[in-house]
């Protein structure tokens, strides 16, 4: 009968799926993926050590040990650890309010044809303007306050985000716009149901980019726009630099270094989870 | 989109009556169609044939309404839906999901949804499979889940452009007997577009032959065979031998 020759077609077809490896296989693609990395932190900081040993600048440069020692020492007071809650917290709060902004514009720009003549390319200059210009203007209207660095970080990452998503919906193969319509979608169905899910895979190799305009747009308004008895990653290394304390404020750059990595890769995982998703790895 | 009243009145579901399509204006203009004038019947498979450029593609985007017409008049009686060549689904849904939309579109309810996507899928023999992703199903079962979708449109008229042109011979077959089927449960009609006549012949009711540039209506051949048909039978064999020597004709003609 039909039926069993359907059934018996479609396992044959399925067939060929590779199974998953066990626990073991696991471990191996974790190894295969760190030891790259491992190895290159071991060689930084050869070289470093290479570099110190060398003597160059002896009475300020400090040994990669002195520096991360001092990195433990703040790492257990609690000064740091605030400093690093309330960046934090302002890079994902700027990143959310960007996000927000970021994505009604860019549906707006992407859907409606005069409005993406008028203000399109306005928003790739935007997306190029150095973030420490608006830094001025933030402090006029606000004056030296959270708002002004969130200000800051806002016009930095909303246009960045609002270009990602423009390319996501351009991206949208027509075929599926056409079955979207075909089933009666228009307007904000279409866009909700269609070009916005087909976006996201683009969307979200955008926004990595706009993680990276949040996090240096925050630590340069962090580092200009002081607010007192607000310890901040920016204020740390803004006495830092006051006092010369050159262990210090390397150790202060390698957190920013890695907190900026750990987000950074975040997107990656979330990239590539989608990626699997649509059999696009 | 046409509207879904006007299926009680008209007795043909699709009908085009001196239907002229031209792209671009003066001399750049390119004749498409070129008073095509065609009727399909509920329940009946109408196969369009042709050689490129015959515009088959665009006589399915006007019956679907997303196009109009430069002269003429199209009447597709009740709701439309098409079927391409790739099936077209969303790979961020399942097949369920994808399925489940289209209902959703209509206005269906949530738990109703769910129900009828689950039957829908069974109805294309893909019962087990809602749970999948499109990238993990085979071509031809992508092309059924799309089927099961353009159903779930709940249609009068289903449109196929050239559906099965990328799959093996042997899911192809299977998938004509699922044509078969799932049409004379149905009062649907199809409208199918093909590149080939064998094909034609096995599931139309009628084949309507098309000339290329512009695309008119050179012949239109009623197929009396009965069904169950199989596609390398001797009646669909000789009929399909003299569409092709009918094609082979209007073909070389461009060639002089």
């Amino acid at each position: 009968m039909a039926h069993d020759t359907i059934a018996g077609l479609d396992a044959l077809d399925l067939a060929a799926e590779a199974a998953p490896g066990g626990a073991g296989a696991r471990a191996g693609r974790v190894w295969n993926a760190a030891w790259p990395k491992l190895a290159a932190i071991v060689i930084f900081l050869a070289l470093w050590e290479i570099l110190y040993l060398a003597g160059w600048k002896s009475l300020i440069f400090p040994a990669p040990g002195t520096t991360l020692s001092d990195l433990g020492t703040q790492l257990s007071s609690g000064q740091l650890w605030q400093a690093i809650e309330t960046t934090l917290g302002r890079a994902l709060g700027g990143f959310a309010i960007a996000l927000v902004i970021g994505v009604v514009v860019g549906s707006l720009v992407s859907r409606i044809g005069a409005l993406r003549q008028a203000v399109g390319s306005m928003l790739t200059g935007l997306q190029t303007m150095p973030s420490v210009a608006w830094i001025p203007f933030a402090i006029i209207l606000f004056g030296s306050s959270t708002s002004t660095i969130g200000f800051v970080v806002v016009m930095a990452s909303a246009p960045s985000i609002a270009n990602a998503l423009i390319a996501g919906v351009d991206y949208t193969p027509p075929l599926l716009v056409k079955a979207g319509r075909l089933m009666g979608l228009a307007r904000l169905r279409l866009h909700w149901h269609v070009y916005l899910p087909s976006s996201l895979p683009t969307f979200v190799s955008g926004l990595k980019q706009a993680w990276a305009f949040t996090w240096h747009s925050l630590l340069t308004a962090e580092l200009v726009v002081l607010i007192p008895n607000h310890p901040s990653l920016g204020i740390l290394l803004d006495s830092d630099q006051q006092q010369a304390d050159m262990p210090s404020t390397i150790a202060v750059m390698l957190v920013i270094l890695i907190l900026g990595v750990v987000v950074d890769g975040l997107f990656g995982l979330w990239n590539r989870s989608i990626q699997r998703r649509r059999g696009l790895e | 989109m046409p509207d879904a009243t006007a299926t009680k009145e008209t007795p043909a579901a699709v009908t085009l009556t001196g239907v002229s399509k031209t792209y671009g204006r003066g001399a750049a203009s390119v004749r498409a169609l070129d008073q095509v004038t065609l009727s399909a019947e509920p329940g009946e498979v109408t196969c369009l044939i042709g050689a490129s450029g015959c515009g088959k593609s665009t006589l399915l985007s006007l019956i679907a309404g997303l196009e109009r017409p430069t002269a003429g008049e199209v009447a597709a009686g009740g709701r439309v839906a098409l079927m391409f060549q790739e099936a077209g689904l969303f790979p961020w849904l399942t097949a369920a999901g994808n399925v489940e939309l289209a209902l959703r579109a209509r206005g269906t309810g949530r738990a109703e949804r769910k129900q009828r996507a689950a039957g829908l899928l069974e109805t294309v023999h893909l019962g087990g499979f809602g749970k999948k992703r499109p990238h993990e199903l085979s071509g031809g079962m992508r092309q059924r889940v799309a089927l099961a979708r353009a159903l779930a449109a709940d249609a009068d008229v289903l449109l196929m452009d050239e559906p099965f042109g990328a799959l093996d011979a042997m899911t192809r077959d299977l998938l004509h007997e699922e044509v078969d089927r799932i049409t004379a449960g149905r009062d649907l009609t199809v409208v199918f577009v093909t590149h080939n006549v064998r094909e034609a012949v096995r599931l139309g009711d009628q084949v309507v032959l098309l000339s290329s540039r512009p695309g008119t209506v050179l012949e239109r051949y009623e197929v009396p065979i009965e069904r169950p048909r199989r596609i390398d039978s001797a009646p669909v064999a000789e009929l399909a031998g003299t569409i092709t020597d009918r094609l082979r004709e209007e073909v070389s003609r461009h060639g002089t």
